[in-house]
């Protein structure tokens, strides 16, 4: 209980892909324009990372160390490959709109991380939540990133939603503000390096509140310890 | 009596950022006065509007950020970046594109790296590099110069403009601009010379033919080139009071020079000539006031004339072959990036020590 405990938290905060370890960067600058867009990358990485994890794990105990890499990306690619046909066939506009990214997804260091640190190392129902974790993780990411850019360089949310989710999702569209002259910059590459800077910022900035406040905890029952003999 | 015994050395001369500051506003001042006489009222109005956005940012941010107030404020810093981005943009661009400019340049290119003296990047130009990418039509209605206009704006439709976007008697910013454009001239011309050449080029007219447009006279674009030797002027005195070393202007426009005197001698005709590059644009104010920034510059002398260097040829590469008119912000930005490279290798050697590689032999 306690190792998937450590998992979600290591997947959702303390070693998240996209905020701390800074893999995968590529498709997480290049595909939140929008929160349908990111949201699509983010579910197509968590698939293709469970799956992988599982994958990579069940068959651990044959892979000659020396092969490994070369063994784990194919493992990967086949997932990739899955689930760009599955795009294909299921949400084509959405296929077309992530474009080369998905292709991409074997290439994603957060995915053959996870393999070599984690799945090539632990039975496959830890290698598959660790994979859960660290996909919701980077997914998250990916979407709060999506939606920060959208906002500010279109004054949408999820425009377009309907490519991932069918025609009921276009409904979802929400204009948040309606701008004459939207902030086009976030929506150009160097809004999500400006975006992802801040988001990164911000998660520094609460562990660093947090920390603050357990030392003080910390401090104040030490004193009252000290203080016995006085009163 | 007791003697103060300090060491060497023993004649001050007591610069700081503040003094610094002020005399580079100063010398702003010709610069300033052109535009206003150039493009009217509305080159002042931006000015106020951004230096007083730029105080209350930068005090609401340092309160924020628990940093006394008064010293940093005092520093005049804040002013000089609102006021180096408010004469960069547009004279009637609405109120909002200087506000949300000298946010960014104030918040998020100099407080957030660490306030005064951390920023890597020069916050004027970033900031105007943020309004120039996300409003380009904003950002690119410039006024005719007052030779060309048939009427002039009075101060208060210059402030009506600014903040409604309307004159007083209801012309949009559009209407104006035709209007003072008059019969003679077609509305492509409300472009800068800069701009006027390069669609001209790319339509496959030669430079003589586009330099026919009534928008050019003298040396260089009518307006522009008053405006340039300006700050050309503003310039010379920072350097003759030496609050600027001559190398970073020097170097940048012999660069600019060099380049372009090569590119008319190789492509006669068809590449704007020397004078129109050191006399458009953003040339005179980069050279002596946006790339001297001593914050986000090379900081040896040798270091200072390779970053200078870099900037003329990035200008003249962008402006020729680039996707902007202009490039001073673009060229300044690449180049601030380059400082920390090229501070490492442009180290000064200590009196008396060897070089490295000698020694190590």
């Amino acid at each position: 209980m306690s190792e998937i405990k450590t998992l979600s938290k290591n997947g959702l905060w303390e070693n998240n892909p996209a905020l701390v370890q800074l893999l995968g960067l590529c498709p997480l600058l290049a595909v939140t324009t929008t929160v349908t867009n990111a949201l699509g990358l983010g579910l197509a990485t968590l698939l293709v990372l469970v799956g992988s994890n599982i994958t990579v794990s069940l068959v651990r105990e044959w892979v000659p160390n020396e092969i490994r890499i070369p063994v784990f990306v194919i493992v990967i690619a086949t997932f990739v490959t899955m689930i760009e046909l599955l795009m294909n066939a299921f949400a084509y506009s959405l296929y077309l709109s992530l474009g080369i990214f998905i292709p991409l997804i074997v290439t994603n260091c957060a995915i053959i991380g996870r393999a070599e640190a984690y799945a090539s190392k632990n039975p496959w129902h830890l290698a598959a939540y660790d994979g859960l974790a660290m996909g919701l993780g980077f997914g998250g990411v990916l979407v709060l990133l999506g939606a920060v850019r959208e906002i500010i360089g279109q004054g949408t949310l999820f425009d377009g939603a309907e490519l991932l989710l069918g025609e009921w999702a276009a409904a979802l569209r929400i204009e948040v503000i309606q701008f004459d002259y939207p902030l086009l910059l976030a929506i150009l590459p160097p809004g999500a390096f400006i975006g992802l800077g801040f988001l990164i910022a911000i998660k520094n900035g609460i562990d660093r509140l947090h920390a603050a406040k357990q030392e003080k905890q910390a401090v104040t029952k030490a004193t009252r310890a000290r203080v016995t003999g006085q009163t | 009596m007791s003697f103060f015994i300090a060491s060497s050395p023993h004649n001050h001369v007591r610069r700081n950022t503040q003094w610094v500051m002020q005399q580079v506003l100063l010398a702003m001042v010709p610069g300033v006065l052109a535009q206003v006489w150039i493009f009217g009222w509305g080159v002042l109005i931006q000015l106020a509007f951004a230096i007083v956005t730029a105080i209350v940012a930068e005090s609401l941010f340092l309160a924020f950020r628990d940093k006394p107030i008064k010293p940093a404020l005092r520093d005049n810093t804040a002013i000089l970046t609102a006021a180096l981005l408010a004469v960069s943009i547009p004279p009637l661009a609405p109120w909002w594109v200087i506000f949300i400019g000298v946010i960014f340049s104030i918040v998020v290119v100099k407080q957030v790296f660490g306030g005064v003296g951390q920023n890597i990047f020069n916050p004027a130009m970033a900031g105007y590099v943020l309004l120039l990418v996300s409003f380009p039509v904003q950002m690119t209605q410039w006024m005719p110069p007052a030779h060309l206009a048939t009427f002039n704006l009075s101060f208060i439709d210059s402030l009506w403009l600014f903040f409604t976007q309307y004159t007083t008697d209801g012309f949009s910013v559009m209407q104006v601009t035709m209007v003072q454009l008059g019969q003679g001239i077609d509305a492509v011309s409300m472009a800068t010379p800069l701009d006027h050449i390069r669609n001209q080029l790319s339509q496959g007219y030669t430079l003589s033919e586009s330099l026919n447009s009534p928008i050019f006279g003298g040396l260089a674009g009518l307006g522009w080139q008053e405006v340039n030797m300006a700050y050309f002027l503003g310039g010379a005195y920072l350097v003759a009071r030496r609050v600027i070393t001559w190398h970073i202007p020097v170097a940048l426009l012999g660069t600019l020079l060099v380049a372009s005197g090569l590119g008319t001698t190789f492509a006669i005709d068809q590449l704007p000539g020397v004078n129109i590059h050191l006399l458009s644009g953003a040339t005179m104010l980069g050279a002596f006031f946006i790339a001297t920034d001593p914050v986000s510059a090379a900081t040896s002398n040798k270091g200072k004339v390779i970053y200078a260097a870099l900037i003329g040829v990035l200008v003249y590469v962008i402006r020729t072959w680039g996707g902007y008119p202009d490039a001073m912000a673009f060229a300044v930005l690449l180049a601030n990036l380059c400082v920390p490279t090229i501070d490492y290798f442009s180290k000064p050697r200590p009196y008396g020590n060897v070089k490295a590689k000698e020694s190590a032999e």
